[in-house]
């Protein structure tokens, strides 16, 4: 029960978050899914045996959730909570790839931890941008970003209307299972048997909502639009926030930053 | 290779369930070249044009809150959970082969393929450049190959409950495990993973025979309730089936061709040089590599840095072979000691600065 209600806390929180009103979140949607795209493909496009060179790409995230005052502990928590999936098949990259590529001091380190050490980064990067993406532009915002850069419009209409009807069915589904839990004494029985016609019921409700919906949809003269709350301008704002991150990505995958800064301070240091 | 086979599969097997929440496993972004990730989007998003056209020119336009709402009803069905017999463990339903039966190939495919969007986002399964992996593992897999190959012949022109039931525990079988067939192709093929294709083949089929199985059950147990209380939903689907007797083959034949063909132009990024976006940059500009100080920041940089490099030779990553010969160098360790601190002193330093400095910049900006 407790995770039932942790994931759709999550998702309501994750939600709510688009509701913000910094400068970031005023940006039209396109920039933001733009950068987002740009950013995920800079880091996956790294060698296998690439880890310090996806560190300067932390920056992204970092300066997304500083500017747009989001939770940052939040979005870590989340985060992590997805990662284990990259990890469980990351670890065995050691096991398979011991060639030794790297000494730090006597230490000799094999390529299979480094190409782990890179997996675990590059989830945590790809991981973070879209939660951040998510929380700062909002889901309608993102359908409508995607509509005007091509996506078919029946697709759009899909996507929101799943989005209207997530929370609501959400919390039918937890009533559901509530009650069920509480019918078993606290889940002794909830076996396969009565499982189809629980789940049959439910079927049943989403259709018949479905039909009702439609009878709505038909007496309010729905023309299978949406109507976003915010209107969508790609202005100077939009091209800056775009082109410099584009520029700074760039720059990351072509540039070893932390080789750079590494030789340049110890051997200040030295 | 058998001690490292057992390893991985006491390693896999408690975390298989982690990545999991719906379908099957989800590819994921951190696996993933962008050879393949933009290969599969190409393939996803052609699928998603081509089922909203199908869609769109259906005259039953109930089929609109109906994609809708049941999409959303996936969501609340896996927050029901039931006790596998004889594991001990619970399972839920996928719902993949639900929503075929239910709305025919081309609306479940666009049902499904908007779950693994707001999966994506709102639970970052998967991730974003892997999203046209997971929509073909998934969608395209569910909705053209298993519902039209398996489920439609099985059941035949005249179905008894027998073989919807038999259609039934096939289709659901089947789809598990084409699905993770092709994570593991995909996996294969970006080469981040060092699993040989062999091994994760068998990790992965095993489990989810079982995994189809059990969605088998589940999916038969609603599907026949469902039959029983409103039969007219069920006969209603196949009534409303848009796809024609042959142009299936000429559209999978098509996918086939795109996926191949934007494989074979993205790979040739990929391969000719280890470095597929400086390929890239090298065939826009016509030059090997930017350079010079006139090119902006980055040459600029690049010149400061020549100037102010003291190790030159740094390297962080050796090849084999030359880490091989240093290693009879003895001569050469202190050197290689020397960069090493210097990767390490950098890499912790662009960590600190890349996550400090925007909250700092932000805690001024807010106080003055």
């Amino acid at each position: 029960m407790a995770t039932i209600n942790g994931t759709s806390l999550d998702f309501r929180l994750l939600d709510r978050l688009s509701e913000g009103h910094s400068a970031v979140h005023r940006l039209d949607p396109r920039a933001k899914v733009l950068a987002t795209l740009f950013f995920i493909v800079s880091v996956v496009s790294f060698g296998k045996y690439e880890v310090s060179a996806l560190f300067p790409f932390f920056l992204y995230p970092a300066a997304m959730i500083a500017f747009a005052d989001l939770p940052a502990l939040f979005l870590a928590r989340k985060t992590a909570l997805v990662l284990p999936f990259a990890v469980v098949i990351g670890i065995f990259n050691p096991l398979l790839d011991s060639r030794i590529l790297l000494h730090v001091g006597p230490l000799a380190i094999s390529g299979g931890w480094i190409s782990c050490a890179s997996i675990i980064v590059r989830a945590a990067l790809t991981v973070s941008a879209a939660f951040i993406l998510v929380s700062v532009t909002g889901f309608p915002a993102i359908c409508a970003a995607l509509e005007r850069l091509g996506m078919p419009r029946t697709f759009a209409v899909q996507l929101l209307f799943l989005y209207r009807y997530i929370f609501v069915l959400i919390e039918e589904g937890k009533r559901v299972s509530l009650a069920r839990e509480l019918r078993t004494f606290g889940g002794r029985g909830p076996g396969m048997k009565h499982f189809g016609s629980l789940v049959g019921h439910l079927l049943l409700r989403t259709w018949e909502r479905a039909e009702r919906i439609h009878r709505a949809m038909l007496a309010r003269g729905f023309t299978g639009e949406f109507h976003p709350r915010r209107p969508c301008r790609f202005g100077v704002r939009e091209t800056l926030f775009l082109l410099g991150w584009s520029a700074l990505f760039l720059l990351f995958r072509l540039e070893n930053i932390p080789r750079f800064l590494g030789t340049y301070v110890t051997g200040v240091l030295g | 290779m058998n001690s490292v086979t057992k390893i991985i599969f006491v390693l896999l097997i408690p975390g298989m369930g982690l990545g999991e929440r719906g379908f099957a496993v989800h590819m994921a972004d951190a696996l993933l070249s962008p050879t393949v990730g933009g290969a599969m989007w190409t393939v996803s998003a052609g699928a998603i044009a081509y089922c909203s056209a199908k869609v769109r020119s259906e005259p039953d336009e109930r089929k609109v809150p109906l994609m809708g709402v049941l999409g959303a009803f996936l969501f609340a069905a896996q927050m029901i959970n039931f006790t596998i017999p004889a594991t001990g463990s619970s399972g839920h339903l996928g719902g993949g082969l639900l929503l075929a039966i239910l709305l025919g190939p081309h609306a479940a495919f666009l049902t499904i393929a908007s779950v693994l969007v707001v999966q994506a986002l709102f639970f970052a399964d998967g991730g974003l450049l892997a999203l046209g992996c997971n929509i073909f593992n998934m969608g395209f897999v569910t909705a053209f190959i298993v519902y039209p190959f398996f489920y439609k012949r099985i059941l035949g022109a005249n179905p008894s409950q027998g073989r919807m039931s038999l259609a039934i525990m096939l289709s659901a079988v089947a789809g598990l495990q084409l699905g993770p067939f092709c994570v593991v192709l995909q996996t294969y093929l970006s080469g981040i993973s060092e699993l040989p294709f062999s091994t994760f083949l068998l990790l992965m089929q095993p489990i989810h025979l079982a995994i189809g199985i059990v969605e088998g059950f589940v999916t038969l147990a609603v599907v026949s309730f469902v039959h029983r209380a409103r039969p007219e939903i069920l006969e209603g689907a196949p009534r409303v089936r848009p796809i024609g007797n042959h142009p299936l083959r000429g559209v999978l034949i098509s996918f086939l061709v795109a996926a191949l063909l934007t494989g074979g132009i993205l790979s040739r990024f990929a391969s000719e040089n280890p470095d597929g976006l400086e390929w890239a940059i090298a065939g826009v500009t016509g030059k090997e590599e930017l350079s010079g100080p006139s090119r902006g920041i980055y040459g600029a940089l690049a010149a400061f840095q020549e100037k102010t490099a003291f190790l030159p030779d740094y390297a962080f990553r050796k090849t084999p072979e030359a880490a091989v010969r240093s290693e009879g160098d003895a001569g050469t360790s202190d050197v290689r000691f020397g960069t090493s601190v210097a990767g390490v002193v950098g890499s912790l330093l662009t960590l600190g600065i890349a996550c400090l400095v925007p909250f700092l910049l932000r805690k001024r900006h807010r106080e003055t």
